[in-house]
């Protein structure tokens, strides 16, 4: 019925073959002579570091790929054998676990960073996190600050504090490479962002139609990969037309990711990496589907924001980018963004998905879900577990909680219509 | 050479973990401060032993119209709180106080005691006498809940302030300034009042009298570890967390008197440095078993804030420039702030050394992130400099010490009969 189909899958096997690429350059690194940035997600100044031809490592990355491999608990429980406490971020573990093992990864060896570049966005776990890798590296250190959402729009000082920083990271950058900084380039890396960035909004805003296209949160952490490590490149734009045209497919057929949309909801917070399929399919048994998620903006919320990287204000627009990442922003803004996702995505629920490691995250989000129910009448189901310690996500439990909720709203419907 | 450090890792292995008690934490708590010896500082431990914060009240009826400004921990200038005529103070959570049911709704289980039982604190209307509070970026959870707080206290003028993470940044200072700018424009609407130079440099002069005579009494304790505990200077420096600043300082300046006149004898203990304690608060028994297991603590991190600036602020000149300045070039290096490449680790180092300690006593909080990771990197260096450490975990509604006491005491024994 389907053989008509030209574009359907293309998504995830070329998003396989990007990243493969991209380790592959990792891994050549120390031979070709690249030097390697290790980045966080969150105001990521990647674009900056590429005009110097630097290759850009991501230990978040290399974290939650680690736990959909089932491979994090191992370097966790090396890293708590030195003495990480069970109680901090499980990604900070991973990584060090991995570095102690030899940074031999499931997905290919990892190079020691020439610089460490704490983008500190949103997340105070960054720094320390870099400090130890400075620590166990010898490695350079530049810590990026980049203040916190908390008015109600981004202040001048803030702008002038991160460019004023940006030209700091442009001369220790022309020190460590030996080249000059290369504005053209810059641009034209910018412009690539830019073009990628107005495609992947396009993405995002498929999941209006009903049924919604693509799962907003379980398909769209695979497909926000090239938007997040590879932004600035020719072929991420490329990656998000054809991605755009497999979706547009899929509205032209009616094709969504379960036989029939019952439920959709919005979802706040990050995904249990290690139970990422189990945790889906507690959803596709209900028919639910993920219409709008804060965790695919974590690295940049390019829809709410409307902010762009602009070739023609290289340095303001990274600085305004780099604030404008989700968990960089205050929680009154993070409470009003869910309010309009579940209002514009036309949603029937909120899903707060909990997570022990990320307290950027997760530090009350209980207070989210308090609002919801309790000011708004919205039907909202909070779960925890974590996003890369399988030892915080109990298969049962949550199936027992999704399953409650999804037949409580199931009757709500057939009582409310 | 290297024995004392792997002594250090066999027990740093044993981490503590004591669950607290669900009931009849005043009763334990009683028969636990029925041991401990009186001190003359112990009419202050009403002050902040109170929920109902009648010190707080007093000032407000005495001082009607002029409003109170919570500062959540660690560090923010309560000197120009104090110049906008308002009363700083500093909320540390419920300590044993106060049993979690409302906070719960709002910060999760996972997460410190101190953002759970201040937030509870306000839930349960026990701070009804606020007008503003004060959250700085120390963390990830601090940050989160002035959101959280905001919307459950729409009435209170809350403010967040982002502290410069990189402070060697020449771009810092200014930034610092338009933050510090925000915090005063916040003041003065709140007042409504402007704030003149005069007002300031006045306020800024009190908050560094404050900190000197803090300065002096760690300094006397340093020069005579047994002639003030670090329980006494303990309840001494929390005082000022509820009290005029004035006040404060005139509690300091007799103290210091009192104590520069004891003759108290040496005892045989050894010298420790304890760090973690910056933001949440052990119990005062908490302190007082680690003395009595036989340490003399020669420097803490207790109550960082009243400490967090180590010189005078400059009282001639912009107010706001000089306080900016002196947070980045004169602060405690701590777990809440990024002094350049491996600074942490030496300025930590470079202490244990001065102050000639035997060990080193890390006490952090439960799920107190900033602690938990500096632990890592501040271990490393000691194990490699032969410096035996420590690990105790508390949580504010710990109200068993023995376990605590006796881990110490073996700590103790394994450096002065081992070692």
């Amino acid at each position: 019925m389907q053989d008509h189909l030209q574009f359907q899958g293309w998504g995830r096997r070329q998003q396989k073959g990007l990243l493969k690429a991209w380790w592959q350059r990792l891994e050549r690194a120390p031979e070709t002579g690249t030097p390697v940035a290790y980045l966080f997600i969150s105001g990521a100044v990647e674009e900056l570091l590429r005009a110097f031809g630097y290759e850009i490592a991501l230990p978040e990355v290399t974290a939650l790929n680690c736990a959909i491999r089932q491979a994090s608990i191992e370097y966790i429980l090396r890293a708590e054998d030195i003495g990480y406490s069970q109680d901090v971020c499980g990604y900070v573990k991973n990584d060090i676990g991995l570095l102690l093992s030899g940074n031999r990864s499931p997905m290919g060896k990892l190079p020691p960073p020439s610089l460490l570049v704490c983008n500190y966005s949103g997340c105070t776990t960054y720094i320390k996190w870099f400090e130890a890798l400075a620590e166990f590296y010898h490695a350079p250190l530049f810590i990026l600050d980049v203040p916190y959402l908390r008015t109600t729009g981004v202040l001048a000082s803030d702008i002038d504090y991160i460019v004023g920083q940006l030209h700091e990271l442009i001369d220790l950058c022309e020190r460590q490479t030996g080249r000059p900084f290369d504005e053209a380039r810059l641009r034209t890396i910018l412009a690539h962002a830019r073009a990628a960035e107005d495609r992947w909004v396009q993405v995002l805003e498929t999941a209006r139609h009903t049924p919604a296209p693509f799962d907003a949160y379980f398909e769209a952490v695979y497909f926000m990969a090239p938007i997040y490590i590879l932004r600035g490149l020719p072929e991420t734009v490329e990656y998000y037309d054809g991605l755009l045209r497999e979706l547009t497919e899929r509205i032209e057929h009616g094709i969504g990711p379960v036989p029939e949309e019952r439920f959709r909801v919005v979802i706040e917070g990050p995904p249990p990496w290690p139970a990422l399929r189990d945790f889906w399919d507690m959803f596709k048994q209900w028919g639910a589907v993920c219409v709008a998620s804060t965790y695919s903006k974590v690295g940049g919320l390019w829809d709410a924001s409307g902010v762009r990287h602009d070739p023609e204000r290289p340095l303001e627009s990274i600085a305004e980018y780099a604030i404008h990442c989700y968990v960089n922003w205050g929680l009154h803004h993070r409470r009003q963004l869910l309010l309009e996702y579940y209002t514009q995505y036309r949603a029937d629920a909120i899903v707060i998905h909990s997570v022990k490691s990320c307290r950027s995250f997760a530090a009350g989000e209980a207070d989210f879900r308090e609002m919801f129910v309790k000011e708004m009448g919205i039907p909202t189901l909070f779960i925890e577990s974590d996003l890369v310690d399988p030892r915080y996500f109990q298969k049962a439990q949550m199936k027992n909680r999704i399953d409650a909720f999804f037949e409580s709203l199931e009757h709500r419907q057939l009582v409310h219509g | 050479m290297c024995r004392p450090a792997v002594f250090g890792m066999n027990l740093a292995l044993c981490i503590l973990h004591i669950e607290p008690y669900g009931t009849s934490e005043a009763q334990a708590y009683e028969w636990y401060r029925h041991m401990i010896t009186s001190t003359p500082f112990d009419d202050l431990i009403p002050l902040f032993r109170d929920l109902h914060f009648e010190a707080v009240r007093e000032w407000k009826a005495a001082h009607p119209g002029r409003p109170i400004v919570g500062i959540f921990p660690v560090w923010a200038p309560a000197e120009i709180v104090h110049a906008a005529g308002a009363l700083p103070i500093c909320l540390f959570g419920a300590g044993d106080l106060l049993d979690i049911e409302y906070a719960d709704a709002r910060m999760q289980s996972f997460l410190c005691s101190i953002s759970r039982s201040t937030l509870e604190l306000g839930l349960r209307g026990k701070l009804d006498f606020l007008d503003g509070m004060i959250f700085t970026s120390l963390c990830d959870v601090a940050r989160n809940l002035s959101g959280v707080w905001e919307r459950n206290f729409p009435d209170q003028w809350v403010i967040y302030l982002h502290w410069p993470e990189n402070v060697q940044s020449p771009h810092a200072m200014r930034y610092m300034r338009a933050e510090l700018t925000r915090l005063q424009t916040g003041l003065e609407q709140l007042t409504g009042t402007p704030l003149s130079t005069e007002q300031l440099h006045r306020s800024i002069h009190l908050y560094n009298e404050n900190r000197r005579l803090l300065r002096a009494l760690y300094a006397f304790k340093q020069r005579h570890p047994h002639r003030l505990s670090t329980y006494e200077l303990y309840i001494l420096a929390r005082a000022g967390s509820v009290l005029p600043v004035e006040r404060h300082n005139a509690i300091l300046q007799n103290a210091l008197h009192t104590v520069e006149s004891r003759t108290t004898r040496p005892k045989d203990r050894i010298r420790v440095l304890l760090d973690g304690s910056f933001c949440e608060q052990p119990p005062l028994e908490f302190i007082w078993a680690i003395e009595e297991a036989g340490c003399y603590i020669l420097d803490d991190d207790f109550l960082l804030g009243n400490r967090y600036l180590l010189e005078d602020v400059p009282t001639d000149g912009d107010p706001l420039d000089a306080i900016a300045r002196t947070y980045l070039r004169h602060a405690t290096p701590s777990a809440i702030r990024y002094d350049g490449p491996q600074q942490r680790a030496a300025t930590f180092l470079a202490k244990a050394r001065q102050l000639r300690v035997d060990g080193v006593i890390f006490a952090y909080a439960k799920f107190c992130d900033p602690a938990q990771f500096d632990f890592i990197i501040l271990k490393r260096h000691l194990e490699d400099a032969g410096i035996p450490y420590l690990i105790l975990e508390f949580e504010e509604k710990m109200t068993v010490f023995e376990q605590i006491r006796s881990q110490v005491e073996t700590f103790v024994e394994s450096i002065l009969f081992y070692a």
